[in-house]
């Protein structure tokens, strides 16, 4: 029986290279977590006290658009982080996540993560340095997305 | 250390007879892949006629009154004489061609071009990474491998296009998926939420494909902004420059090199290309003035 997750944590390619002392109090606020297939993980609007290290599975980030419904904009699949909403004031989802498939997650809790970044600010710095290679990431894939480059071959 | 690999050097000495001669082909089905997109089966009207081509290749594909554009061969190089060719409904002549029927004749002129390094990439993994349309030339090299499974090690397809309808030879691919030992991973700009796949860019599916980067040759094609983004993620994840090889699209003409209609920087594409190492496209892709 496992009674500890840093031996999981500390091999998520995110975390590699961390101090063993942030590892240590990461793993203090993380649990693991399973969805099934449909269920919602985190409601836009709702607070964001968390986020997620996928391990297995598809998640959908998915928002509703007027005479359209449902939208899926983006999936994450094994090894992508879910939700950056934790770190920034105010601290509320921007859109819904929705489980594809059978999906096993890394839970973080953020609301304690973000108390031990204001102690600890080197963690904070390493976590913010993290999940900016994250969004910079996101923000290029969806500027490639907004080219609706299959449109006509260039 | 990486192996060096040879690039295939230009095939237009491989034409027949006269290069710029359209030969007369007849058209036996002509099939819609998506909504924009169909594909034109055709076989020589004069059977004696010899044609040979390797994978990426392309050909020049006369209307007869209206013009003529350059198609990649999208079939079996181990079919012939049967051709295949499928284009998207764009223009004058493609839009003339889509509306010919059973019987109809079009002129061919080809093989035009280099191809994919397919004997290169024995013993190892193939990871091929195509962008809407850019799946139609890279079809003949996953036949290749299909027809020679065990001398390949892992073959992963990585598929994006705008919407899942604009998915080509869906049935043919999930045949070979069930058939062969071949990953395939698509994903799609947008879709309904009755889509259980992937929604995102082609390149998102790099990092967490199935291969080994220190032993993967990688063969892409698509929009030039997509091969970009592939080309980054590629490297990032760890494959070799000189095993990496690009199909660029530019508008051929003449088809050997002499009008200089498809100049890439110091290159012709349809005699250098249109398949590049990236080595050789590498410091002119993405530049606006080129």
């Amino acid at each position: 029986m496992i009674d500890t997750l840093e031996p999981i944590v500390v091999q998520q390619g995110f975390f590699q290279g961390m101090e063993e002392k942030h590892i240590h109090l990461i793993t203090g606020c993380a649990r693991n977590v399973r969805f099934e297939p449909g269920s919602v993980i985190f409601r836009e609007g709702d607070a964001a006290n968390q986020f997620y290290l996928i391990r297995k599975g598809l998640v959908a980030l998915q928002c509703a658009i007027p005479h359209r419904g449902l939208t899926t904009i983006q999936t994450l699949g094994p090894d992508e982080m879910l939700g950056w909403s934790w770190l920034l004031a105010p601290h509320r989802w921007n859109f819904d996540a929705r489980a594809q498939q059978f999906t096993l997650a890394l839970e973080f809790d953020g609301a304690c993560l973000r108390a031990k970044c204001d102690e600890d600010h080197d963690l904070g710095y390493e976590l913010y340095k993290r999940f900016t290679r994250v969004v910079t990431g996101h923000l290029a894939a969806t500027r490639l997305q907004l080219l609706d480059m299959y449109g006509q071959r260039d | 250390m990486a192996s060096v690999i040879e690039h295939p050097e230009v095939a237009a000495a491989a034409v027949a007879g006269d290069p710029m001669l359209p030969e007369p082909y007849i058209i036996q089905r002509m099939r819609q892949e998506t909504d924009d997109t169909f594909t034109l089966e055709i076989i020589p009207e004069h059977a004696a006629r010899e044609f040979h081509f390797r994978p990426g290749q392309f050909n020049m594909v006369y209307v007869f009154g209206v013009g003529e554009v350059p198609i990649s061969i999208s079939s079996d190089p181990g079919h012939l004489p049967l051709l295949k060719h499928t284009t998207r409904e764009v223009g004058t002549v493609t839009r003339a061609m889509r509306q010919l029927k059973r019987g109809d004749a079009v002129g061919i002129r080809g093989p035009f071009g280099s191809w994919w390094p397919v004997e290169n990439a024995v013993g190892k993994d193939v990871v091929i990474v195509a962008g809407g349309i850019g799946l139609a030339p890279l079809r003949p090299a996953l036949y290749r491998m299909m027809a020679e499974r065990e001398k390949f090690r892992k073959i992963v397809l990585l598929n994006g296009t705008r919407t899942p309808e604009d998915m080509l030879y869906r049935q043919e691919l999930e045949h070979w998926r069930g058939k062969f030992d071949l990953e395939i991973q698509v994903t799609v700009d947008r879709a309904a939420t009755n889509w259980r796949g992937n929604v995102g860019v082609v390149t998102a599916l790099i990092p967490r494909a199935p291969f080994d980067p220190s032993n993967t040759l990688a063969m892409v094609c698509g929009p030039e902004i997509m091969m970009r983004f592939t080309v980054m993620e590629l490297e990032k994840r760890g494959v070799a420059a000189e095993r990496i090889f690009l199909s660029i699209e530019r508008n051929m003409k003449c088809g050997i090199g002499f009008c200089g209609h498809c100049q890439f920087g110091p290159s012709f594409v349809c005699k250098d290309g249109p398949v590049f190492p990236l080595g050789r496209v590498a410091a002119i892709l993405g530049k606006s003035e080129i």
